[in-house]
């Protein structure tokens, strides 16, 4: 921490005169204080932990509890966790399917978000407050409740598959009947139900962005000529990108590491990395083992959200060379 | 003579019960710089979007080179329009902003370049082609906003509040710059402002707004020197009313009947006035003559200094006159002088004087 020396500095500095301590607290504290607190939150509650998460991660696993040691065969640094992170393909699947789910999931909140997003921002004051009341009320019921709810309806014996199930036999030629249709326990079960819980996410920045957008613009391209539809790709589209990259992070980054959407409506058999990362420390108790998955599924997180920052940063920059 | 370029027929606008544009009928003939002028909320943005396409008129017509606009979106008449905000892409370079236009029109990507390159030469922009919006100066920018609107070679330019985002000295500079790219590409410009100054620097004709309507149409020089109502008179420059009782009229000599200037006033008469009618006589600061002897002639009354502000090239005497009513009277400083040798200090007793031609009549 590079602030707690400046802070003491200016501490010290103010102590002589009559009434330090408040006086520091009025004149410079509180801004100090209200800075710093999120650094040492960071600190405390993630770095630290996560620092303890690598050591682990290269440690040997032990029968002991905890289960782990450090020395032996290997003095401090043992790599065999990560030597079968890329060895065993069960990790490799596991994230190649969390990525698919959550990048299909990501891309069906932006098809679904973005029309709503805009047409929020199109709408008049009153029903706009109305409309952005029912995108974030599905909040006040439990996340588990909802998802329980979709188990319900995506059932074999449900009233909305027997209606999907009716619906497809009608259309579908007689030798393609089908009993029921199997939505439970497989990818399309997960990608709907994350669709379902994220949609708020990928609605909220994009509406954000979108709602600052100067409309002027709009009436500009459309005096130069341009169609309507054509005013969008050109106008708003473009102008929109921060919007879309910052509801695809919200979504995508916790989709992938997502572990009760795909544990309940999810294939057993096609774990995602959350899954497999509480079965290494729950049931195989192999700490090692999921704490090397649980770190290479954050730097595969950290890598595009440092990316969007870059690109966020260069825009910010951008702005602020403006006279 | 021929039909007018753009015709505006009738034309209102309401939204719920607020009638915005009333019955507006103008024309416009091709290759001149109308303004639209008046204060906030008068209607000229309204009927400047209506020509544009942004605003359905509510009733009446509009034709732009002889066809009708009625129905016609704002993607295909031939009109643009010059923001106030200059509304330019922050995605795009200048180069891309001045071309925008161009993608809808059937040329090779050379032309569109050449005409690009042209746009950028016409406004003297050529070295900041590849910078984006936000990399310029508040005066670049309103120039890449011309350059784009007049790319396409639009039949009609409409410019709302161009000088109003830059400042004072920009101004002036921009104003004869647009005057001079208007004359260089021949368009018809209306502009749409709320500065008397600068709708009489740049344009042709002028109609003068209120609450909807049209209260005057004329050259800058008709609606200064010879308004119709005591509105048009009080919205351009200043002025000080009286009011009046005609008592006699020779020819063009109406010998007017004026208490708070203490006497008798001879103006020229303007059509219909009548010995016994009730009129409103208007007085320009500048067009009144101010001495300390007594000068030969009608229109001589006197008064006291009451106030008085140097400006340099000229001063501005508040005169009070014997009914206690002041009058303004603003004085070229033509002869060098300090401040003893001026024409009038404090407390002075002058004459001020004028021309019969100088007084405005108004009966509205």
């Amino acid at each position: 921490m590079t602030e707690s020396p400046d802070i003491a500095a200016r501490h010290a500095s103010a102590r002589p005169s009559k009434g330090g301590f408040l006086r520091w607290f009025n004149r410079r504290g509180w801004a100090d204080i209200t800075i710093a607190t999120p650094y040492v939150w960071l600190l405390v509650f993630f770095l630290v932990p996560f620092i303890i998460v690598i050591a682990m991660s290269v440690a040997t696993r032990t029968p002991t509890s905890p289960p782990f040691g450090f020395g032996g065969d290997h003095p401090l640094i043992n790599t065999a966790t990560y030597e079968r992170l890329f060895s065993d393909s069960l990790y490799i699947r596991a994230f190649l399917t969390s990525i698919r789910n959550a990048a299909f999931a990501t891309v069906l909140c932006l098809l679904i978000g973005y029309p709503m997003a805009l047409g929020l921002t199109r709408v008049s004051k009153s029903w706009r407050n109305i409309l952005l009341m029912l995108v974030i009320l599905p909040f006040w019921t439990s996340f588990l409740l909802r998802v329980y709810a979709w188990m319900g309806l995506m059932g074999n014996n449900s009233w909305f598959n027997k209606l999907l199930t009716s619906a497809y036999n009608i259309m579908a030629p007689e030798e393609w009947a089908v009993r029921s249709i199997q939505m439970m326990n497989t990818n399309f079960a997960v990608v709907l139900v994350t669709v379902y819980s994220y949609l708020p996410f990928m609605i909220l920045p994009l509406y954000a962005n979108l709602e600052k957008l100067d409309l002027t613009l709009n009436e500009a391209a459309e005096d130069l000529g341009s169609r309507p539809f054509r005013v969008f790709l050109d106008v708003t589209l473009p102008l929109s990108v921060p919007g879309i990259i910052a509801g695809g992070l919200l979504v995508f980054i916790p989709a992938s590491g997502e572990l009760i959407i795909p544990g309940l409506v999810g294939n057993p058999s096609q774990p995602m990395i959350g899954r497999v990362i509480q079965d290494e420390f729950a049931s195989a108790r192999d700490w090692p083992m999921a704490s090397a998955v649980a770190v290479a599924l954050l730097l595969l997180l950290v890598v595009p959200m440092m990316l969007y920052s870059h690109f966020e940063a260069k825009a910010h920059e951008k702005r602020a060379m403006e006279p | 003579m021929a039909p007018p370029f753009i015709r505006i027929e009738g034309v209102t606008k309401r939204f719920g019960t607020f009638t915005a544009v009333s019955s507006v009928t103008l024309d416009i003939r091709k290759g001149e710089i109308f303004a639209l002028l008046g204060g906030s909320g008068c209607g000229k943005t309204t009927l400047l979007r209506m020509l544009a396409g942004f605003e359905t008129p509510t009733e009446g017509r509009i034709f732009i080179d002889g066809q009708d606009m009625t129905g016609v979106p704002a993607y295909e008449r031939p009109v643009h329009m010059m923001f106030q905000s200059y509304a330019l892409f922050p995605h795009m370079t200048v180069e891309k902003n001045i071309g925008y236009g161009l993608k809808h029109e059937r040329m090779t990507e050379a032309q569109r370049k050449d005409r690009v390159r042209e746009m950028l030469e016409l406004v003297q922009l050529t070295e900041f082609a590849h910078r984006k919006p936000h990399q310029i100066s508040g005066g670049q920018r309103q120039r890449v906003a011309l350059a784009r609107a007049l790319a396409r070679q639009p039949k009609l330019l409409l410019l709302d509040e161009p000088l109003a985002a830059l400042d004072k000295k920009l101004r002036e500079h921009t104003q004869f710059e647009l005057m001079d790219i208007q004359h260089k590409t021949g368009t018809t410009f209306i502009v749409v402002t709320h500065d008397q100054e600068e709708a009489m620097i740049l344009s042709n004709r002028i109609a003068v707004m209120d609450k909807g309507e049209v209260k005057q149409v004329g050259s800058p020089t008709e609606i200064y020197e010879f308004p119709n109502s005591r509105f048009v008179a009080g919205f351009i420059g200043s002025i000080t009313f009286f009011e009046g009782k005609v008592a006699s009229v020779a020819g063009d000599q109406a010998v007017v009947d004026v208490p708070d200037l203490g006497g008798q006033v001879t103006a020229r008469a303007v059509p219909g006035t009548a010995p016994g009618q009730v009129l409103t006589l208007a007085l320009r600061p500048e067009k009144i003559a101010i001495s300390r002897a007594r000068p030969e002639g009608p229109n001589a009354f006197e008064g006291t200094v009451d106030d008085l502000g140097y400006f340099g090239k000229d001063s501005l005497y508040k005169v009070k006159l014997a009914s206690g009513k002041v009058l303004s009277v603003l004085s070229v400083n033509a002869r060098r002088a300090d401040e003893r040798q001026r024409v009038a200090a404090w407390e002075d007793r002058v004459w001020l004087s004028f021309e019969p031609g100088a007084a405005i009549l108004l009966t509205s």
